[in-house]
């Protein structure tokens, strides 16, 4: 398996794009023709040969473009990567699963060679080689969480296990759905999630919570989420809003087909061995309705999801002043005909 | 619930007259998975008909991924597990045992950590003093235990100006007042050990003004034996027998319902089952329900709790 | 007038469950304008607390700095500012033993600011008590230069470091002390909705 890298950009001229092959595996999240909230929670890794559930920690086209936006990030903004000073362990833990898990599941492009806590990674697609000492922070660049994050596409989450709560500790968040991980950094479970309209009166957290809580080393698993931006831009964070904030509104009939995105979060959990702590990967897929419609499937549902949606959600998740827009785009794909149930595309 | 690994017994070393020591390693030798201080696994016992799963703090170094290693104190007024484990654990005896899991954790956001151990609840801080010499924390350790004979974990303690042995039996008491006092802030307790003693430890951290916050304990319970009891199944209708030497989770388990746990001491909650009708005493065993809620009798912690009366119909 | 009592919010709004006296043990005791009625309904129930008391009060224009410097507290100390107040609470805390116990009264900029000290200094939440008197002006920071502007009381509102026109959210951080405030008009510039008053 070869895999071609984009050149690309997530800012500014907006070259991102998919190459067919990247839509057909686009992890669609709506398994019907309605959306609520739910704890859709499935066992992780395991999915199709080719799929982005096949392995660990899913590496595809727009890797390197990915990492070159996060770097831009971090240099205008240096504060979306933090870690507690109680979380180095859980960053060391984080960056042997990553580092031992895409050396086994992309042998091609990532190699690790351990003699005891010696270790020696060669990153072919970043052209990045480091030798280092397992759980010495004076010898690497900087913080093993921070290290193996800015190579591993998605933002990341580390989560500290006390008081029958998780506690957001530690973060690189470069892609997110509008929160900030300077101001959420530190709090529990229920206090980050606080600004999420219903979910908490329907239990949604609770029961989250609980299976977060009962994860062993061992287990790990997944689910979708998904929101929307307007261009294929990673950067939406609150810190930023004031500069992509006005994008929003540039929507038109005739521009919304290949600027509205649809954001898709393939979520992941780990529960970290020497740590105890719960890593929380957040893989983002961006792609605009264009390119989702080129799925006659997908194209009937997601019109009709969006059209259904209980309209606190439209705006929660970022859509609602320019829903009339692209439901009205979508529904030249919607000709009524049933869809078939799960998330995959018709053949 | 969890994943359950076949390992070999490689070393069997008696510490004291009543505490023995365990190893296990995989037969092929290949790596275990590394944990953290303070974790515990549940080893699988059949006994004849009676399939037991016990809970033993992991007393071995986190991070040596070749063996885990457990100190068993024969219990014999118990249901049978450590009996079990001292009479019928030889090496090359092969168990099932599953992933480690952490109820008692060191919180690494402390300035020092006091650890407090009675008799055998020295057993979750010899994995835990690893992981404190690991990340270089500060600490105190107090261990308190009758005589010198009984106190098996003196043999595998290093040797330390920070760690404490208190032997009853000459005259060197445990002064709780002493230890709780001129801690800095940011301090964290941790106490294992007999009831009594986590209770001495918690009432007088409160005394002394300790928020809740800062004080962790874990008791070791075990389920207790009993009269033989019956339950019934709501949705099935069907009937189980309970008998003397078995908890109701391992009745459950043996009639193949499935049930999730995790501590199978009563602490963890995992277990928690409604109980559709109560028509009797729950004995409630736990430390895990409320007072209110034992009262009601609408829930039961099957891992350690039992019944006396007419009818217990659980909501399974 | 009693603890203030605010509407139910989103789960990281903080609530502050009024002091509780804890006896005779050592204590560190920080109260700002209103707040002075707290620690003095809190002596009356119990005047053991003020035996190993340091009392901090920064008065705001308040008029309770005498009371306060009768009560006989172990140390009295009147401060014309939190920031003035910093070093001498900075010692207090480094230097305290676990058992002490923090009593914070007042308003939600001082309490926050306070216990986000407190926390970083490794003082489990449960060994801070609040309870909050006076003004419900909030400490907001703006999310966008992250500098904060204290003790708004107004919705939307001017951030005083970078000028951004910002709206007031509940979520609010232990960590900083603050709630967030995001600009109002990021999406279509100029378009202000009409200021209010905050209320609790």
């Amino acid at each position: 398996m070869t895999l071609q890298f984009n050149n690309e950009t997530f800012r500014g001229d907006y070259s991102y794009f998919n190459t067919e092959r990247a839509i057909k595996r686009l992890p669609f999240p709506f398994d019907r023709d309605e959306y609520m909230y739910s704890v859709n929670i499935e066992a992780h890794p395991g999915g199709a040969k080719g799929s982005p559930f096949e392995f660990r920690f899913d590496v595809d086209e727009h890797y390197i473009s990915e990492m070159k936006d996060r770097a831009i990030t971090l240099d205008d903004d240096p504060l979306r990567c933090q870690s507690l000073p109680h979380m180095e362990l859980a960053g060391w833990d984080l960056l042997e699963i990553i580092m031992v898990s895409k050396a086994e599941d992309y042998p091609d492009l990532f190699t690790l060679h351990r003699d005891g806590n010696r270790w020696h990674w060669i990153n072919r697609p970043l052209g990045i080689e480091q030798r280092f000492t397992f759980l010495d922070p004076t010898t690497l660049p900087c913080g093993p969480m921070e290290y193996i994050t800015r190579q591993t596409q998605g933002d990341f989450a580390l989560l500290h296990e006390r008081d029958g709560n998780l506690w957001m500790d530690a973060g690189m968040v470069t892609s997110q759905a509008d929160w900030s991980l300077d101001f959420d950094i530190g709090m529990n479970f229920f206090e980050w999630h606080a600004p999420v309209p219903k979910a908490k009166q329907m239990g949604v957290f609770d029961k989250a919570l609980k299976f977060l809580l009962a994860m062993q080393q061992g287990q790990s698993y997944r689910r979708l989420n998904w929101t929307m931006t307007v261009n294929p831009r990673l950067d939406t964070s609150p810190e930023n809003y004031h500069k992509w904030g006005p994008e929003k509104r540039t929507i038109t009939p005739e521009n919304v087909g290949r600027k509205q995105h649809l954001r898709i979060e393939l979520q992941s959990f780990w529960r970290l061995p020497r740590s105890n702590a719960i890593a929380f990967p957040i893989r983002c897929y961006l792609a605009c309705l264009e390119d989702i419609c080129t799925q006659p499937k997908w194209g009937r549902r997601l019109h009709r999801v969006l059209r259904d949606i209980d309209p606190t959600l439209a705006e929660y998740k970022g859509f609602a002043v320019n829903q009339e827009t692209i439901v009205n785009y979508l529904s030249q794909f919607d000709d009524g005909a049933p869809t078939s149930p799960g998330i995959l595309p018709d053949a | 619930m969890s994943k359950q690994m076949t390992l070999e017994v490689t070393e069997v070393e008696p510490l004291t007259a009543l505490v023995t020591r365990f190893r296990f390693e995989r037969p092929e030798k290949a790596p275990l998975p590394i944990f953290s201080g303070g974790a515990h696994v549940v080893v699988e016992m059949p006994d004849g008909e009676i399939l037991r799963r016990n809970a033993y703090s992991l007393i071995s170094d986190p991070n040596d991924a070749s063996g885990y290693e457990i100190a068993v104190r024969r219990e014999d007024a118990g249901r049978g597990g450590s009996r079990y484990m001292h009479s019928e654990v030889t090496p090359g005896t092969k168990m099932r045992i599953s992933v480690p899991t952490n109820l008692f954790a060191l919180d690494p956001r402390a300035r020092k950590h006091v650890l407090i151990a009675g008799g055998i609840g020295i057993t979750p801080f010899l994995s835990h003093l690893r992981q404190l010499d690991l990340l270089q924390q500060p600490f105190e350790l107090h261990y308190a235990a009758r005589s010198r004979d009984e106190a098996a974990g003196l043999k595998l303690l290093p040797k330390s100006a920070r760690i404490h042995a208190h032997i009853s039996d000459e005259g060197n008491r445990m002064d709780l007042g002493e230890i709780l006092t001129g801690q800095p802030i940011g301090t964290h307790v941790y106490v294992c050990g007999p009831e009594g003693l986590i209770s001495a430890v918690l009432d007088a951290a409160a005394r002394h003004g300790w928020p809740k916050g800062a004080l962790h304990f874990e008791a070791f319970a075990s389920p207790p034996p009993g009269k033989p009891f019956t339950v019934t199944l709501a949705k099935s209708g069907r009937k189980i027998e309970v008998s003397a030497s078995q908890s109701l989770l391992e009745a459950l388990e043996a009639a193949e319902v499935e049930i999730d746990w995790s501590c199978r001491g009563g602490a963890c909650g995992r277990c928690e089952t409604k109980v559709a009708a109560c028509d009797g005493q729950i004995e409630h065993n736990d430390h895990w329900l409320s007072r209110d809620e034992r009262a009601e009798q609408k829930k039961i912690m099957p891992c350690m709790s039992r019944f006396t009366g007419d009818a217990l119909v659980l909501d399974l | 007038m009693p603890n203030t009592s605010f509407s139910p919010s989103i789960e990281s709004r903080p609530t502050y469950a009024g002091l509780v006296p804890q006896g005779s043990a050592p204590s560190i005791m920080i109260a700002d304008a209103e707040g002075a009625e707290a620690i003095l309904d809190l002596v009356d129930r119990d005047a053991a607390v003020l035996d190993q008391a340091h009392l901090i009060y920064i008065p705001k224009g308040a008029k309770f700095g005498s009371k306060l410097a009768e009560l006989g507290a172990k140390g009295y100390h009147e401060e014309a500012s939190l920031d003035a107040a910093m070093t001498l609470i900075n010692r207090l805390l480094a230097t305290a033993h676990m058992g002490t116990q923090l009593y914070l009264a007042g308003s939600e900029g001082m309490m926050g600011r306070i216990s986000a000290l407190a926390l970083s200094l490794g003082l489990p939440l449960d060994a801070i008590q609040m309870e909050h008197r006076g003004s419900i002006g909030r400490p907001m920071q703006c999310v966008h230069c992250k500098g904060v502007t204290q003790d708004v009381t107004t919705d939307p509102f001017t951030c005083s470091h970078c000028g951004l026109t910002l709206f007031v959210r509940d979520h609010f951080s232990r960590r900083l002390g603050v709630f967030q405030a995001v600009c109002v008009d990021a999406e279509t510039p100029g378009v202000i909705p009409e200021t209010q008053e905050i209320t609790a």
